[in-house]
């Protein structure tokens, strides 16, 4: 009797298992990604040039995870990509995904274009901002349906800074680039020092245009001359003249910021909680290395299959619902798990600290305190952003 | 004096000369490429062996004469002889194994090849593969029921546990559970199975029979950020009293009582706990720290740590022979 009872059970687990999509009926998950890199002009250091993929191959590399998640429960992922050649063919191509029913959308733009995107999107388009770093996003130009994986200037300069402080490297000498971007890091980067207690005791813009391959080492000397200091920050964010002045300082000091060390959302070198895996997977896709914006493609794009795979459904309106409550937690190989703000919509996570072939540490570090998460003490916190994108 | 010392010598020697004497635990060390063999009487590394590159799981064979390694980076899984303590042999792993299940058969090993998204089955009298099963992403945990029926292996990206039919090697059930799951440990009656999830934070323990969820359990460690509670690995006692869980960073062990639930006491090791095994008689329970490079020695009749144990770098798993 006994018998007969185990056999049925085990009779009945093979008739569920010839049904694979027992959990969850069929769901269709169609992702838009969208990229635009503005070309930085010439720079003096292009010997290492930047990949032209870096984020599409990020997004391509989650959704090849998504999909395997998706075929033991009967979720399908299709990811559309659009690499543009200009911030009008960008915006053309969000509203002709959007017109064909895609509401889930991956972005790596400027600022600039990404504001414009999010004028086109309508209330049912979810965004996950890939690309822009910009602090602005994050305080006064909130949208609320626009979330961001890649990290802000400030939660890499706090990053930066708290280590300064943990180092007590607290008087820094600071080089800014011309660009856009160079001072809106350098902006970051003051306001963390103040958070931190660093002090910036030579704040000097970089004017130069000799090429500096030729006279680094004779320039930099003189241009760095300042009575002590016990670090140099350099603010060069698309790598023009940065790469040339560790070594060549006038003290024999250490260059952090932009080169150097440098405060990323993912470099190479990061390898524990599981990072091994995912570097070597995303090697044996793209044959490179993976970088920041490629970390921040992936992370939106399985930010989506992890509420996916949770709900069930594929709803727009449904995915960021769950994105913000507290059943979700996203599994991104930086040793915990991470969450989005409430008020901005930011992916808290911590940011590495590395140089070309090195970890040195991961922020937030001990000792920064926070009445709720420490993984608040990077960026912006929500007293400091006038964003409340959840009411 | 001299000769005081020179009898102390003597004396380490016999101890040295008669290693099958002693109870013994094997701990692989993740970054040095070597297992330490530790000797549970005195709590002190004896030898420190060679093996492959970048070992992680290691499992006894179930005559407890042979020693199974996923040297994971050499993409093979390495055999050594107990009594002479040297790799006598290699099977074909596929590729990146990193934890693995031996079937009660004796034969029967499962292999979580994590670089490659399958389970490869090898029997390691022949040596021949019997199976590859597609998984999810990453699959980590490895476990068979100790009657035999079933494979059971999580896949950490994917956060399922895959339940592999044995007989036909065939998936018949997958469970979404937390994210990232590590590591399933099935009661001795192999009517229950503990799941872990990293990430996730949560243990989830299933019924065997139906498949399903019946309850879930997360930690609170006090002091610690609730981000750095991380559970890895799994014991539970055979007498179905307690279950013990590695909390990851948080660097605490909670003991847990296995029929209610409920988690009477959080022990602090070292850090980054992953791996854990029982002595024989089971009075004692062996921890792997793996970014203090050591072991921790948990004395269960007091529920106190009582020894850490220096090892190699980033020591991954530990077993502990009961036959030595």
């Amino acid at each position: 009797m006994f018998r007969t009872a185990s056999l049925i059970a085990t009779f009945l687990f093979i008739t569920l298992a010839a049904m694979p999509s027992v959990a969850a009926s069929t769901v269709d998950v169609k992702v838009g990604y969208v990229q635009w890199t503005p070309d930085s002009g010439p720079v003096l250091s292009n010997v290492l040039p930047e990949p032209a993929d870096a984020g599409l191959r990020g997004a391509e590399l989650a959704m090849a995870d998504n999909s395997t998640t998706g075929k033991f429960i009967g979720h399908r992922y299709e990811l559309t990509p659009y690499v543009a050649d200009s911030e009008q063919a960008a915006i053309l191509a969000f509203e002709n995904l959007q017109q064909e029913g895609v509401q889930l959308f991956v972005v790596s733009a400027p600022a600039t274009t990404l504001a414009a995107i999010m004028d086109k999107a309508t209330a049912d388009t979810l965004v996950f901002n890939a690309g822009a770093a910009d602090d602005a996003l994050r305080t006064r130009e909130c949208h609320n349906n626009l979330l961001h994986t890649i990290p802000s200037y400030a939660m890499l300069t706090d990053a930066l800074s708290q280590w300064l402080q943990l180092r007590r490297w607290n008087e820094v000498f600071l080089i800014t680039g011309p660009t856009e971007a160079d001072v809106a890091w350098a902006d970051a980067f003051r306001r963390s020092a103040k958070r931190f207690g660093v002090k910036i005791i030579e704040d000097r813009p970089w004017t130069f245009d000799a090429d500096l391959r030729r006279t680094a080492s004779k320039e930099l000397p003189l241009f760095t001359q300042a009575k002590d200091y016990d670090a140099v920050v350099v603010a060069d964010v698309r790598g023009d003249f940065g790469e040339y002045v560790p070594f060549n300082t006038w003290l024999p000091r250490p260059v952090v910021g932009t080169q150097g060390m440098s405060p990323v959302a993912w470099h190479r070198v990061v390898e524990s909680w599981g990072a091994a895996q995912l570097q070597s997977r995303f090697n044996d896709l793209a044959g490179r290395d993976m970088n920041s914006a490629d970390y921040a493609a992936w992370a939106a794009v399985r930010s989506i299959g992890t509420a996916v795979t949770q709900i069930g459904s594929a709803d727009p309106r449904s995915v960021r619902q769950l994105v913000f409550s507290d059943r979700f937690q996203l599994a991104a190989f930086k040793g915990r798990k991470l969450t989005y703000r409430l008020w901005n919509g930011q992916l808290r996570q911590p940011i590495p600290l590395v140089h070309p072939r090195g970890l040195v540490a991961t922020a937030p570090f001990e000792g920064f305190i926070h009445p709720l998460t420490e993984m608040d003490t990077l960026g912006f916190d929500e007293p400091e952003s006038t964003c409340r994108i959840n009411g | 004096m001299k000769l005081l010392l020179r009898k102390t010598a003597f004396a380490a020697l016999i101890g040295l000369s008669a290693p099958a004497m002693a109870s013994v635990a094997y701990v692989s060390n993740e970054k040095d490429n070597t297992l330490s063999v530790i000797d549970t009487e005195t709590m002190e590394v004896i030898e420190t062996i060679n093996v492959g590159a970048r070992p992680r799981g290691i499992l006894l064979s179930k005559d407890f004469t042979k020693l199974y390694i996923c040297a994971s980076d050499d993409d093979t899984v390495q055999v050594l002889d107990l009594a002479t303590r040297k790799i006598i042999d290699t099977l074909p792993s596929g590729e990146d194994p990193e934890q693995f299940a031996l079937h009660p058969n004796n034969k029967h090993l499962y292999i979580a090849n994590e670089d490659d998204a399958i389970v490869t089955v090898v029997d390691v009298t022949t040596k021949v593969v019997l199976a590859q099963i597609e998984v999810g992403i990453e699959p980590e945990g490895m476990a068979v029921s100790p009657d035999g029926k079933w494979a059971v292996n999580t896949s950490e990206t994917t956060s399922m546990l895959h339940w592999i039919n044995t007989k036909t090697f065939k998936i018949e059930k997958n469970i979404v559970v937390g994210q990232r799951p590590r590591h399933v440990e099935f009661s001795k009656d192999s009517k229950v199975a503990w799941a872990s999830a990293e990430i996730g934070g949560t243990v989830h323990i299933i019924d065997v029979e139906k498949l399903e969820q019946i309850h879930e359990m997360s930690f609170k460690v006090p002091g610690v950020n609730q981000d750095r509670v991380q559970p890895v690995g799994i014991e539970l006692t055979s007498n179905g009293k307690y279950a013990f869980v590695a909390l990851g960073p948080s660097n605490h062990v909670a003991v847990v009582d296995a029929k209610t639930y409920e988690v009477l006491d959080y022990l602090l090791v070292g850090s980054r706990v992953w791996q854990l095994d029982l002595n024989k008689d089971e009075t004692q329970l062996y921890t792997t720290n793996g970014v203090s490079g050591d072991v921790s020695v948990i004395d269960l009749e007091d529920m106190k740590v009582i020894k850490s144990i220096k090892v190699g770098r980033y020591p991954w798993g530990v077993v502990i022979d009961p036959n030595s």
